[in-house]
């Protein structure tokens, strides 16, 4: 009566060592432009730029290491919801710390 | 992705693709439990952005850099790792998960010597030196002190449950068949890494 | 009992006998069999501080002193809140149900069921500890807010601590039973062919998810704030107090919904059931539960319109707070549009089920009224709000309980309930809870503070009424509690489907066996 079964993974995508080791040297590159950008005076922007270039960061972690881009649509737009939740929060608490 | 009825004949299940689903739901929640503190800082910032600027002066962007580095290099080992059980190299994952968790260490490490330093100046939160400060200093030393050692304690959490997974691939229980485990410790551990990515910016790159 | 070797054996007999045998099962169903046990006796210890709360304020200073009665509704507001009603109908009806409804044999992650128990009694002997131990108890109200809860003496740390585990417990089990949704239905359950009430429990779940998180770090900040003294909340160090009150409401309003999503896809099981039609509208009944869901996250400012907070934040949240109400009205229309011209056989869940509607609806009406920024400045912080929300959670929620235990009590237990005593029960209930809570909305119209000790003597009148209604609802309880206790032991055997239902749950035996379903079902059709 109590037997185990087991439900087929479809499996993953196999990403090859090359594929990460590239993806290692992107976010490297990346690390030394931000560091770069922030030694640089661009006053206001600088902090922006560097903030876009943590979200590529993540991107490339997301995509690759956590294996997003080969995942279905489903997990994809799972991720995307959550993401946004969090920014409604943060945009709606601002709407009282902007406008007080 | 719908399982077959077949697959429901007995009563206990292996689902592998549950278990990742599962870890993924747990990641959103730590996701919005970082943007409660991520939510703090940016008001924060909004409030007192000279003095934010003025107080991360104080941070060490060599070491901060120098960690960063490290936080990658170990999210790439575990990545690695992953592939060479999937591969059948059962010696190499479980040497790429050493050297994970040497990184987290080496990490935490220098850690540590940067709030030693800091306590040392007397900057930590309550401190008589720091309520001599300006508030948005005050509120830039809270954060940095929470955001980083909640954000430690999870790279040690992250180790603990990496040396099991070392035994668990030593012993042959995680095989190409079935390695749910090690692939959601790994979802765990580029989170981490992910939260260290805008961390480093927000505390080390804003003067 | 011919054949009695033949009978399934249930699940009590099956997974053996003993303590052990039930703390540390994996079995959803003997999980859920004693969360409803501790959500009960947390339940009678909060109505029991209830009653001496009403007590106390027929004549203020003759049973204690005003800190205590801060205490007694502070513990009050701790256990209802955290460790009755938002555990409430999932960890007791959706562990025991939602895997035989979609046809499973258990939730996705059956241990991790089991340590979500675990932390929940962790939580209660925690909350328990803050309570006795050196020290005084807690005396910030539910709420915490900073920067008192920072500053008091009260034992608010470990308050609060005990409350981040409950708050594990509950996104652990959300988790869970999204996964077992997504994963575990069987062949043919169809998103659309299931039951609304694992609808209820799959958007109860996405917000036990990510709107749990956001309490748990603010409660870090309070405990940092206490020990470190990290002074995120107190403006002396910079902090800003109002952000206290975002994070909290943050979770604490979706946490609103997290109580009544699954009490309304209880009464959507009920209905339809001594209706005999099928649920008016399902797709919309189903779908409004994810709409109530996802607007209701993002109106927590309403709680916040005497804050200070800014003017723009106010009217923006006024509106999205107007929103609910849609989805929330879908709800309602769809049950009473089921009901009309249905061959309705009056029986106690629906009797319970339609106080719901009725209670519930007025909670909502209400909730419409201070809604809106200019009555809210003048009913915020009176019993105008205390009323409200007692319709909404106890007229709502806890009457949602009680449908439910109704209705599934024989599939639970096995055992038939009398149905006289809990028609007697249920009237004299419905009797008093009006008297204790209408007049606490005349009370606040008229401008009585809420979580005051005392009161000016013109008031005296409104809380005479209010508190003979709470005798008159404690006589109510007693009976509907009594009566299914004799059920329990000397009741009469339950057949496997006494409503004639048409969920799955019906169609396995009463009590259900250990592993639910013999053979997988399929299911061709929705029937409900």
């Amino acid at each position: 009566m109590k037997t185990t079964s087991i439900i087929k993974r479809e499996q993953p995508h196999l990403v090859g060592y090359g594929t990460y080791v590239l993806v290692w040297g992107a976010l490297l590159i990346l690390l030394g432009i931000t560091i770069a950008v922030a030694k640089m005076d661009f006053s206001n922007f600088s902090v922006l730029i560097n903030l876009l270039i943590a979200s590529v960061k993540a991107g490339l972690v997301l995509m690759f290491f956590m294996h997003l881009k080969y995942e279905g649509k489903f997990l994809k737009g799972l991720v995307l919801l959550t993401i946004s939740a969090l920014a409604l929060i943060i945009a709606l608490t601002f709407s009282d710390v902007w406008y007080r | 992705m719908e399982p077959t009825p077949e697959d429901y004949s007995g009563k206990y299940h292996i689902d592998e693709t549950g278990k990742k689903i599962g870890m993924w739901f747990f990641l959103f929640t730590e996701l919005l439990f970082f943007g409660g503190m991520f939510l703090l800082y940016s008001v924060y910032r909004y409030r007192y952005p000279a003095d934010f600027h003025a107080a991360a002066k104080g941070e060490n962007l060599v070491i901060g850099s120098i960690n960063t580095a490290i936080l990658l290099t170990s999210s790439l080992s575990i990545a690695l790792s992953i592939s060479a059980v999937r591969k059948g190299n059962r010696k190499l994952s479980a040497l790429l998960q050493l050297i994970t968790i040497i990184s987290g260490l080496v990490f935490l490490v220098n850690k540590y010597f940067e709030w030693t330093e800091k306590i040392f100046r007397g900057f930590y939160p309550n401190s008589p030196v720091m309520m001599e400060q300006n508030k948005g200093v005050i509120l830039f030393y809270s954060l940095y002190y929470v955001m980083t050692g909640i954000h430690g304690l999870h790279v040690l959490i992250g180790i603990a449950v990496i040396s099991f997974m070392v035994a668990f691939t030593l012993r042959g229980a995680i095989v190409p068949e079935n390695f749910a485990k090690l692939e959601n410790t790994g979802l765990y551990w580029h989170f981490v890494d992910i939260v260290w990515i805008y961390l480093f910016p927000l505390f080390y790159l804003i003067t | 009992m011919e054949n009695d070797s033949q009978r399934e054996l249930s699940f009590y007999e099956e997974g053996g006998k003993g303590i052990l045998s039930w703390i540390m099962s994996t079995d959803h169903k003997r999980i859920g069999i004693q969360y409803l046990g501790a959500l009960l006796s947390i339940f009678v210890i909060g109505v029991s501080l209830g009653l001496i709360i009403r007590l106390s304020l027929i004549s203020p200073g003759w049973l204690f002193g005003a800190q205590t009665y801060n205490e007694i509704f502070t513990t009050h507001g701790i256990l209802m809140i955290f460790l009755f009603i938002i555990p409430g109908v999932p960890v007791a009806f959706g562990n025991f149900f939602l895997p035989i409804m979609i046809g499973a044999r258990d939730v996705a992650f059956p241990r991790l069921n089991r340590l979500t128990w675990w932390l929940y009694i962790t939580g209660a002997v925690i909350a328990a500890l803050s309570l006795f131990i050196h020290g005084e108890p807690p005396d910030t109200g539910w709420t915490f807010y900073a920067p008192y809860s920072i500053k008091t003496q009260a034992n608010v740390g470990l308050a609060v601590f005990a409350v981040f585990i409950l708050g594990f417990s509950s996104i652990l089990t959300g988790l869970n039973f999204v996964t077992t949704i997504h994963r575990l239905r069987a062949p043919g359950m169809t998103w659309f062919r299931m039951p609304v009430f694992v609808w209820t429990l799959y958007a109860t779940g996405w917000v036990q998810m990510l709107a749990t998180p956001v309490l748990a770090i603010t409660l870090v900040f309070i405990i940092l704030g206490r020990v470190f003294g990290v002074g995120f909340f107190d403006p002396s160090k910079g902090g800003d107090p109002i952000l206290y009150e975002h994070l909290f409401w943050t979770y604490s309003h979706p946490a609103v919904y997290i109580m009544v999503l699954p009490a309304m896809g209880i009464i959507s099981q009920i209905v339809p059931v001594f209706s005999r039609e099928k649920l008016f509208g399902y797709k919309a009944v189903a779908l409004s539960a994810l709409g109530i869901a996802s607007v209701g996250y993002f109106v927590w400012g309403h709680h916040m319109f005497t804050s200070g907070m800014s003017d723009t934040s106010r009217v923006i949240f006024s509106f999205i707070t107007f929103l609910v109400a849609v989805p929330s009205g879908v709800k309602i229309f769809n049950w009473v549009a089921t009901m009309y011209k249905g061959s309705i056989t009056v029986s106690v869940p629906l009797l319970f089920a339609m106080s719901f509607i009725f209670l519930f609806s007025i909670g909502g009406l209400t909730g419409l009224i201070i809604g809106s920024l200019a009555p809210n400045l003048h009913l915020h912080g009176t019993y105008f709000i205390v009323a409200h929300f007692h319709y909404v959670m106890f007229g709502g929620a806890g009457m949602s309980i009680l449908a439910g235990l109704h209705y599934w009590f024989p599939k639970m237990f096995g055992k038939m309930y009398k149905e006289r005593p809990a028609k007697v029960g249920w009237l004299i209930l419905f009797i008093g809870f009006n008297l204790l809570y209408f007049s606490m909305f005349v009370l606040g119209y008229n401008g009585m503070p809420r979580r005051y000790f005392d009161y000016p003597s013109k008031y005296f009148t409104g809380h005479l009424i209010s508190t003979i209604g709470s005798w008159i609802l404690a006589a109510g309880l007693i009976i509907i509690f009594g009566n299914l206790m004799r059920a329990l032991f000397r009741g009469e055997k339950a057949p496997a489907n006494p409503w004639d239902g048409k969920s799955l749950e019906w169609s396995i035996s009463s009590p259900p066996p250990a592993d639910n379903f013999s053979e997988t079902p399929v299911i061709r059709d929705i029937s409900y």
